[in-house]
């Protein structure tokens, strides 16, 4: 700018006006009360949260506009503390505004750099303290100091190897095996195709030996849906079709997105949805992505029914099931 | 001199003894603070901190975190004999067998949504006022890191309940996880201790929920708190204020009734919240398990914003030589939020780079008279705002008569060409601000009041403004682009001739502003009239 | 819980289970041979309400479904899909439709129960299907385990009708209603006939007495309190969200402006 042109100058800090309270005796002792009063509003709030800790049973229920039918103990505590909280709050703040000192201080920055000389002084000192170290002079331990310090720092790293254990096949295998029977979820019946009508679903796991438990990471691999159309709707392969029987089609529950449990049927359009990332499927195609984030089509479980006309696996996944995974090469 | 004033003296004078602490004690007393409501928006969140220290600390005494599972007995009757795990069954006994227990969870929650949104207000404070402009770079990625670790602080203390929301959640980060190129699969099962969900999580987590990051947040806000207090605070722009001074109340005893009392207010808001308001309730989401899920199963809104990113991801993954590669986990769950995060903790150094301003600034700016950083704050926001629309798509979707279908495409979309449009049109507003501006010096306030000239034409009377609001409105600087050479002398190429075109190009963009109103120009038109 | 689990694993459950189903159809065929003296009076009673309910059908239902229900080409054939259904979609009002929009909606009925039981015994009378459930096979006070239920509803329901069964978004503007004050009836139907987008669950997938847990359960989340305050409609952490970002902040900010603002 060139200095001919004139800025707008600063007119300074304005004149201190007094408040009410400064001047005003009156106004002082009013704000003195208000203060008070909410200091004693904040200790009545503190009876009512002792009163409802104390007197007021657990399982009165009574109904409050907007809130509904509302618990009497957790809202007379609630209440009771935020009342006892929020007015010692206002008080303070009230009693800061209206009777301390309300005229503006100045005070003045400094500028936070250190003079050259003191600058100057710094640097020789590091100096000075590094030669008489010696580094410099001795590179042996300067070399045998660094790989020291570098192997330590591995140390920690290493420690924490035990966190797990190595994934193994673990993620690409389930406990579907070639027939192993499909159990309802919760109840664990075993089914016949003929349980289900057309347009009917079923969550399933595979059946465990009598009192076994039931892990819950196995339930994470295992989990399969089964879901009944009248088999001329399906659109497959001549494999995937082998793989239904009679109109029935498995797939595995977990998302092969993420993991969550797609299992959202509509039943007229035939279509699979994940309520965690709207991944859509078509169970007309084999579960093929439809829309949505999800990359791949949900592992579909080849079924048939084994002598006693109940449903089993005709062979376990041949894919990995759920979210992918570095090695997962199909 | 009374008794208690001797008592007192006594005390001082033993702790002087021992520490010297009375020179620094007198100076600090007497610290001014400046006055500004969003002064307070970082203390929302050092007060948040707190209530999520002391509501903490109580729900650990009941609080067991294990894996185990137990059959529930508790009085809750619609989950009375269902197996699930030590975490899930203890949270429902804080709920329902202690006494105040599902206030303080509820406090406990509220608070932490209220950190998370504190801290995101205060950022945007300090981001669109320039606070973060040296010497208090450090501060600002300080916070940048306090926010990446609230983050995953809240997403671990969601997850602790073990129900069957918080399990999905789980589920998702251990995707998240299990996607990472080479060693993922490793990294998830050293996380799990074995395959997903395993037994060892939920005691992992407290560990780092109750223990590691809450030290970490510790020692960072006091590091914050000490450079704000060392380098003093900023002040927003006015008569009187200056970069040399700072103008406000002293610390004893205005400032601290005033702080000390906003912490009540604070508590006292997050106590109401937590009174009146359900957050949370774990027992109507029932216990994990892998074969169950919720419809709308989002997470809390500092995640929804990635939920929604993931979520309108396109479907791409790559296998090549039999390694799979999740583009769609990948890009929105870490790439893009890394990018993010890291352009946010840089962006300090990348304005001063850009607009080669290297000095120290203690007056805040309007947000208006730096209209390029505006709008990209503008920019960023939107893409955020976008995002987390699309979070909870399915919620909107079936309270709007939309279809999630549409959501999802307009989230796609609007991802892409909304931050620009909202670039453009912020930064047109900042300039038409300053032009205004501009006119209110030169010309005065439009009174209303028209007065009919003997010439017969109408004309509206302009009040002056105050000198105390015109210095207001032309105290900022306006800088001046850089404008490094990109030729020698000799008409010769020099190297980095193209960096220094760039960023004469950009340092252009971050000075494009309105000319403030000057002393001369006012005098020259009073001249005319 | 953990007794009834142990038990149903146990090696001898099999075989009892067949017992006792054969005793079960045993019993009802014995109980049904008992009332047919009483049948054969309601049978004049039944094929009245038939001709009503054809009467009723030709008027409100035959121009999208077809003057013999056989799928008018708009809507579907109605051929077998049993009094159930036809009591489902008549009695919670989403039949007839009225506008041809992505699902029908719950809304008040059209027809009073007697038309409603008319129609059905027309429909039903048309080829066998699903049968309205009686008063008797819905006590589900009495057969339902509201633990059992919860279960089941998270497994089976919970990821369309939502962890508190208020709804929940399906793909292309559909959506699974709110299941807040639906009668139980309405709701065994659902479960049976699988109206619209929702699937069929089988008695061999859920048991009618699972089914009367899961209808035990939606009524004790129906009529349970405020147990922590205001619901914020039971919908996860979005409105959690929207009420920090509103309520929450905005307090806290108005205290601020007064905090800061010069007294006078």
């Amino acid at each position: 700018m060139s200095n001919e042109i004139e800025l707008i100058k600063d007119p300074g800090l304005p004149a201190h006006v007094h408040r009410r309270a400064d001047t005003d005796p009156k106004a002082a002792a009013r704000a003195e009360r208000q203060v008070a009063t909410l200091f004693i509003l904040s200790a009545l709030g503190a009876v009512l949260l002792i009163y409802s800790y104390l007197f007021i049973d657990e399982d009165i229920f009574f109904f409050i506009p907007v809130l509904g039918n509302t618990n009497a103990h957790q809202l007379g505590l609630g209440m009771g503390m935020a009342i006892a909280l929020f007015c010692i709050g206002a008080g303070l703040i009230h009693w800061a505004k209206t009777l301390m000192p309300d005229e503006e201080v100045i005070s003045q920055r400094h500028e936070f750099k250190s003079e050259e000389e003191d600058r100057e002084d710094f640097v020789k000192t590091v100096k000075a303290g590094a030669a008489a170290a010696g580094l410099g002079r001795r590179p042996l331990i300067k070399r045998t100091l660094g790989a020291a310090l570098g192997l330590s720092a591995i140390t920690p790293v290493l420690l924490l190897g035990d966190l797990g254990p190595l994934p193994g096949n673990q993620l690409k295998t389930t406990s579907w095996k070639k027939g192993t029977r499909l159990v309802t979820d919760p109840g664990d019946r075993p089914l016949r195709p003929q349980d289900l009508e057309v347009g009917a679903v079923a969550q399933t796991l595979p059946a465990i030996a009598p009192g076994a438990h039931r892990s819950l990471n196995d339930i994470g691999k295992d989990a399969v849906l089964l879901i009944r159309l009248r088999p001329e709707e399906f659109n497959l392969d001549a494999e995937r079709l082998s793989w239904t029987y009679e109109g029935i089609i498995a797939f595995s529950k977990i998302c092969s997105h993420m993991g969550c449990a797609v299992a959202l049927y509509e039943q007229q359009t035939k279509h699979l949805l994940c309520p965690c990332h709207q991944s859509t499927f078509d169970v007309t195609r084999a579960a093929k992505v439809i829309f949505g984030p999800s990359a791949r089509p949900l592992p579909q479980l080849p079924i048939t029914i084994d002598a006693e006309g109940y449903l089993v696996a005709q062979a376990p996944f041949n894919e990995p099931v759920g979210p992918s995974f570095w090695e997962r090469s199909t | 001199m009374t008794a208690r004033e001797r008592i007192a003296g006594n005390v001082a004078g033993y702790v002087d003894d021992r520490t010297g602490a009375a020179k620094w004690m007198k100076k600090n007393l007497t610290k001014v603070f400046p006055d500004h409501w969003s002064f307070l928006l970082g203390e929302i969140c050092l007060y948040s901190f707190v209530i999520l220290l002391l509501s903490g600390t109580f729900l650990t005494f009941w609080f067991d975190p294990s894996m185990r599972e137990v059959v529930y007995e508790g009085s809750y009757a619609p989950l009375q004999g269902l197996e699930m795990s030590a975490a899930y069954a203890s949270t429902l006994d804080i709920s329902f067998e202690v006494r105040g227990g599902l206030l303080m969870r509820q406090i406990h929650h509220w608070a932490a949504l209220i950190f998370m949104v504190g801290i995101v207000v205060h950022l945007m404070r300090v981001y669109f006022t320039g606070a973060f402009r040296k010497p208090r770079e450090t501060n600002w990625v300080i916070g940048v890191g306090l926010l990446t670790l609230g983050i995953v602080e809240g997403f671990l203390g969601y997850s602790l309940p073990d129900d069957l929301l918080s399990g999905t959640g789980i589920r998702i980060a251990e995707a998240i996880i299990q996607a990472l190129p080479v060693v993922g699969s490793y990294l998830a099962f050293f996380a799990f201790g074995g395959a997903f969900p395993g037994e060892a999580f939920i005691p992992r987590i407290y560990t780092v929920h109750v223990l590691l990051l809450p030290g970490i947040f510790l020692a960072l806000i006091t590091v914050h708190l000490m450079l704000v207090w060392y380098q003093k605070h900023t002040q927003f722009p006015g008569p009187g204020r200056t970069e040399k001074n700072v103008v406000g109340y002293p610390l004893m005893p205005v400032y601290m009734a005033k702080a000390g009392g906003f912490f009540f207010i604070v508590f006292g808001v997050t106590a109401f919240l937590g009174a009146v308001a359900s957050i949370n309730p774990i027992w109507l989401y029932g216990p994990y398990t892998p074969g169950q899920v919720s419809a709308g199963s989002q997470p809390d809104w500092y995640m929804g914003w990635l939920d929604g990113l993931v979520r309108m991801a396109p479907p791409i993954e790559t296998v090549t030589f039999g390694y799979t590669i999740s583009w769609n986990i990948l890009i929105p769950g870490l790439i893009l939020p890394g990018i993010m995060f890291t352009a946010l903790a840089l962006y300090p150094f990348i304005e001063s780079w850009a607009t080669g301003d290297k000095r120290e600034h203690h007056l805040l700016d309007r947000p208006r008279n730096a209209p390029t950083r505006t709008a990209i704050g503008a920019m960023a926001l939107t893409f955020t705002l976008v995002c987390l629309l699309n979070g909870g798509n399915d919620i909107i979707a079936t309270t709007f008569d939309l279809t999630i279908n549409q959501m999802m495409w307009f989230s796609r979309i609007g991802v892409i060409v909304l931050p620009p449009l909202a670039y453009v049109i912020t930064k047109r507003l900042c300039l038409s601000l300053q032009r205004a501006d501009r006119d209110l010096v030169l010309h005065g306030r439009e009174t209303g009041r028209l007065v009919r000239m003997p010439s017969g034409e109408f004309v509206e009377i302009h009040e002056p403004i105050s000198p105390e609001k015109a210095w207001l409105l032309t105290s900022h600087e306006q800088l001046a682009p850089l404008e490094l050479a990109d030729h020698d002398g000799g008409g010769v190429r020099r190297p980095g001739a193209i960096k220094n075109k760039i960023r004469n190009r950009i340092s252009r963009s971050m000075a494009t502003a309105v000319p403030k109103a000057t002393q001369t120009e006012r005098r020259e038109l009073e001249e005319h009239h | 819980m953990k007794r009834l689990s142990r038990l149903r694993r146990h090696r001898a459950t099999g075989p009892m289970l067949l017992i006792f189903a054969l005793l079960t159809i045993g019993t009802t065929f014995q109980v049904a041979s008992a009332v047919d003296a009483e049948q054969t009076t309601t049978i004049a009673a039944r094929s009245a309400a038939i001709d009503e309910g054809r009467e009723i059908f030709l008027k409100g239902c035959s121009s999208c479904h077809g003057l013999n229900a056989e799928s008018g080409g708009i809507a579907p054939s109605l051929i077998g899909v049993g009094a159930a259904s036809v009591d489902f979609q008549v009695g919670t009002g989403r039949m007839p439709m009225g506008d041809m929009s992505v699902q029908a909606m719950r809304k008040t009925p059209l027809y009073n129960p007697e038309e409603v039981y008319a129609l059905a015994m027309y429909v039903a009378s048309l080829a066998p299907g699903p049968e309205i459930p009686t008063e008797e096979m819905l006590n589900y006070e009495r057969d339902g385990s509201t633990a059992e239920g919860g279960e089941l509803f998270r497994t089976n329901c919970a990821m369309c009708h939502n962890f508190a069964a208020q709804g929940g978004a399906l793909t292309q503007g559909k959506y699974a209603p709110t299941l807040m004050g639906v009668e139980p009836v309405h709701i065994y139907e659902a479960l049976i006939t699988g109206p619209q987008s929702m699937p069929v669950f089988s008695d061999k997938t859920i048991t009618p007495e699972e089914k009367l847990s899961v209808i035990k359960w939606i009524k004790a989340a129906e009529a349970e309190p405020q147990l922590g305050g205001a619901s914020l409609g039971r919908v996860g952490p979005v409105t959690e969200g929207l009420l920090v970002w509103t309520l929450g902040i905005g307090l806290l900010i108005g205290v601020a402006v007064w905090l800061a603002a010069k007294a006078r």
